[in-house]
């Protein structure tokens, strides 16, 4: 039986078309995946159905019956409720006063929370949605966190939950644990309805996956059938090649090194080594001290104690520009905000950082400016129109494009890049990873921060695990399983869960 | 937007506040079209009404300039009174004070010394912001009544020259502006304004300088990322943004009063503002909006001359251009009523 049909679905944002005849259906009862890249439309789609858009076009049905959704609190009284990827939740209040906000249950005006409470964790233990329903919810967990989200929608009697990209803040073993979760809620006749872009969680969780490409869609298979390649391929347009291949490299001299690198109470004794030719991903959970050591090693900060050497030279109290001119590359972990100058045009942002080269006497050389530009696009795939137009016009993809591309074509020894594919689509993503292989056959040094694990299992030789300000662990990565890096991540030691390393 | 869109754009804009402005003085009794042909044809229709509205324009040239320059680096100036009256003072005792000496030496000591005392008044700012992290807004505008006063104090007491007046002597010949043609009191100040306009563009579009101060205006944490020296740049746009407002100070002094004149300007700095604003921060803009405000004042004398009408009136029409040129929505707005105004701000 049908839980949902969305029918020809068209939503125009002024005069960019984000939906254009989608279509969604979703049985009752199954965990079914909404898939695409950054701006298919996945969450366009699932707000029109929240009732927090409303559609240009289209038809939504529930249980068979023809709706129309005009506000959340709708969407509610229909059973439907979202779960979004940033989490609504009040820090301040406890676990079950923030799942029972709106919903609160008084006599004679004062709140029963005793029944209130009895009554969330009976709910919580039939599902196997564990939470602790005393304590505040600013000193839980993140995966606590978003059980307390998903607790709360069912409270309010959910039988259709939308989950907006439910992984993208969990490590591995909240990952599994959530899934588990899912699939009770299944069991218990829930339909679940999960946007996200990753396709190895569609493949492990799904029923049945909708793939969504620019606001289209491409068509609906069952996850059983499917394999990450035919994803891939309905998601991009064409076929890709998911994995890159890294080939063995000779290392080189020590390049980049840090000794005892600490920061306040942010870092803590930090000593790394990134050899030429080598890639040293750092994995760990977002917030465990991953922007200050990005920030100190460019130089943004300055150490408390401890010492950086790049190539050999002491750069501890140097400046950033200093640090760059001995060859220094930064990719900036939020594209927007360290990366790029968003009210200027693609030739001011592709000399950024590197100005200096581009002047005599304090003059700008024009002309060189507008050929490396011109170069950065071509060679690094970047789409515009011309490199007069503002970067606030590229894509995700295409921006990222461009702040990798500056920092690769100016030629740097050694380089930091930071989620180099956040917020971009599987096409680029295979591109990205094939250019930073290309500079560790090169021979550069590579420091590799990404929460993305994938990424730095597949591109790394070494990795490092961040926990609190502090490496916890490190070897090379054929060292660790998925597994045992979660553990690490989560501030586990492998002894006590009898996990051996080799 | 392509460069007639917004052409276009900003003459529609400039008509409707024309035309709110007449409104209002519809609505007080008077009739706006008399207004306009009198301020209009009092201020472009003979020689010496264009020359009036040049001469009005030129101090708003290099306060917009100084004010313009400031806000590419992302810091607010509204000091520029204040560093026009230090300029000016600067000006008029090295002019007054130092012995003749051959003509363009001495003028460009003057010169210079506006400049130089015109930017470290804006320093103090400067350097309180940098180090203290002070609110650039707050510390200058008190910086403008320091200094306005100061300069008062100078003029009544330590420079004032012999007489009532409360003003420094008169300067040499060989420390003075020239006046372009007979019998108006045009300078060859313009000239120097209209000289910095292109190298302020110079500067802002064309030199490393000017780039940095531009990115560091654009997005600060993109800047330091990228090696710039943030408060360095912060330091230097503020000091040149006060030197032009100090050479504005020393324009007046040198090609129009000849002296510093207690309370000479009648708020040429903050009239910057709008002119910076008015113009887009760009050195081009800056021109035209200060033509067209020097057009408005010079109608205003005109105005006040020949009509009953209150020369105030020039002020309800600048609130007005100001308005709106600087909600950009209002266009949309008015097309299509507050709904549309605001899904369009939302994408």
């Amino acid at each position: 039986m049908e839980a949902l049909r969305m029918k020809g679905i068209i939503k125009d944002f002024g005069s960019t078309r984000a939906l254009d005849q989608a279509d969604l259906v979703v049985k009752k009862g199954e965990i079914h995946s909404l898939l695409g890249e950054n701006g298919a439309g996945k969450t366009t789609l699932m707000k029109i159905l929240y009732g927090m858009y409303e559609p240009n076009q289209g038809e939504i049905f529930i249980n068979g019956n023809k709706v129309v959704i005009n506000s959340p609190k709708e969407a509610m009284n229909l059973g439907i409720n979202m779960v979004f990827q940033h989490f609504m939740l009040i820090p301040n209040l406890s676990v079950t006063e923030n799942i029972i906000l709106g919903q609160e249950e008084t006599k004679l005006g004062v709140l029963s929370y005793k029944e209130a409470r009895k009554k969330v964790m009976q709910l919580s233990e039939q599902l196997g949605l564990k939470v602790r329903p005393d304590m505040r919810v600013a000193d839980i967990p993140v995966g606590e966190k978003q059980r307390v989200e998903i607790l709360k929608a069912l409270y309010r009697g959910a039988d259709l939950l939308i989950l907006d990209e439910p992984t993208a803040v969990l490590t591995p073993q909240e990952v599994k644990e959530l899934f588990k979760v899912l699939k009770a809620l299944k069991e218990n006749g829930k339909t679940i309805i999960i946007i996200t872009h990753k396709l190895k969680e569609t493949m492990a969780v799904a029923d049945n996956v909708t793939v969504l490409r620019n606001g289209k869609t491409q068509g609906i298979i069952a996850a059983s059938e499917a394999t990450p390649e035919i994803l891939a391929q309905m998601m991009v347009g064409r076929s890709v090649i998911l994995e890159a291949v890294k080939e063995d490299v000779n290392k080189g001299r020590v390049l980049l090194e840090t000794k005892d690198l600490t920061l306040g109470k942010k870092l803590k004794k930090i000593n790394l080594q990134v050899q030429q030719g080598q890639i040293l991903g750092i994995a760990g959970v977002e917030g465990n001290g991953q922007t200050e050591l990005l920030e100190t090693l460019l130089g943004l900060e300055t150490a408390t104690s401890g010492s950086i050497y790049l190539n050999n030279t002491d750069v501890t109290q140097k400046a950033v520009k200093e640090r760059l001119k001995i060859g220094l590359g930064f990719i900036a972990e939020d594209r927007n905000d360290r990366g790029l100058v968003n009210g200027f045009s693609i030739w001011q942002n592709s000399v950024l950082g590197y100005q200096d080269r581009y002047q005599k006497n304090g003059i700008l050389n024009m002309q060189k400016i507008y050929v490396a530009s011109r170069q950065i696009v071509s060679n690094y795939q970047v789409k515009v129109e011309n490199i007069f137009s503002k970067t606030s016009s590229l894509s995700g993809g295409n921006a990222q494009k461009l702040l990798v591309g500056r920092v690769f074509y100016h030629d740097p020894e050694v380089l930091i890049i930071a989620h180099p594919t956040r917020g971009v689509d599987v096409g680029a993503i295979e591109y990205l990873h094939n250019e930073i292989l290309q500079l560790r056959k090169k021979g550069k040094a590579i420091l590799l921060v990404s929460a993305d694990l994938d990424e730095v299992r597949q591109l790394s030789d070494r990795i490092a695990v961040l926990y609190e300000g502090k490496i916890v662990m490190e070897g090379n990565t054929s060292d660790f399983t998925e597994e045992a890096l979660g553990i690490y991540m989560a501030g586990g030691d492998l002894v006590n869960r009898e996990v051996v390393l080799s | 937007m392509k460069l007639w869109q917004k052409v276009g754009s900003l003459v529609l804009r400039l008509f409707l506040a024309l035309f709110t402005a007449g409104l209002v003085l519809y609505f007080s009794g008077y009739s706006p079209l008399t207004a306009y042909k009198a301020m209009i044809w009092g201020a472009i229709s003979n020689w010496d009404g264009i020359a009036l509205s040049l001469v009005q324009a030129t101090p708003l040239i290099f306060t917009g300039l100084a004010v313009a320059f400031a806000n590419n680096c992302g810091v607010f100036n509204i000091g520029a009174e204040g560093q026009l009256y230090l300029g000016a003072m600067a000006a008029a005792v090295i002019g007054a004070f130092i012995p003749p000496l051959p003509h363009f030496f001495h003028l460009f000591l003057a010169l210079l010394g506006g400049a130089i005392f015109g930017g470290l008044w804006a320093s103090i700012a400067a350097w309180l912001k940098v180090k203290a992290e002070a609110n650039e807004v707050i510390i200058t505008i008190m910086l403008n009544s320091i200094g306005i006063l100061l300069c008062s104090y100078l003029a009544n007491y330590v420079f004032k020259a012999p007489g009532p007046v409360a003003q420094t002597p008169e300067v040499h010949a060989s420390a003075a502006l020239n006046r372009i043609g007979t019998g108006t009191q045009l300078s060859t100040a313009l000239l120097v304004g209209l000289g910095l306009i292109i190298i302020i563009w110079v500067v802002l579009y064309r030199t490393k300088l000017g780039y940095e101060v531009r990115i560091v205006g654009a997005n600060p944490r993109a800047a330091a990322t990228a090696g710039i020296n943030v408060a360095g740049m912060t330091f230097v746009a503020l000091f040149i943004s006060g030197a032009l407002a100090g050479l504005g100070g020393a324009g007046q002094v040198l090609g129009l009063h000849s002296r510093f004149i207690d309370g000479f300007s009648p708020g040429y700095g903050f009239d910057g503002i709008a002119v910076a604003i008015l113009g887009g921060n760009s050195p081009i803009g800056v021109l035209f909006a200060a033509l067209l405000f020097g057009l408005l004042r010079a109608g205003g004398m005109v105005l006040d001359r020949t009509t009953k009408i209150p020369v105030d009136f020039v002020l309800i029409i600048q609130a007005a251009i100001i308005l709106f040129i600087a909600a950009p929505n209002i266009l949309k707005f008015l097309k299509g009523g507050l709904k549309s105004a605001r899904t369009n701000t939302k994408q």
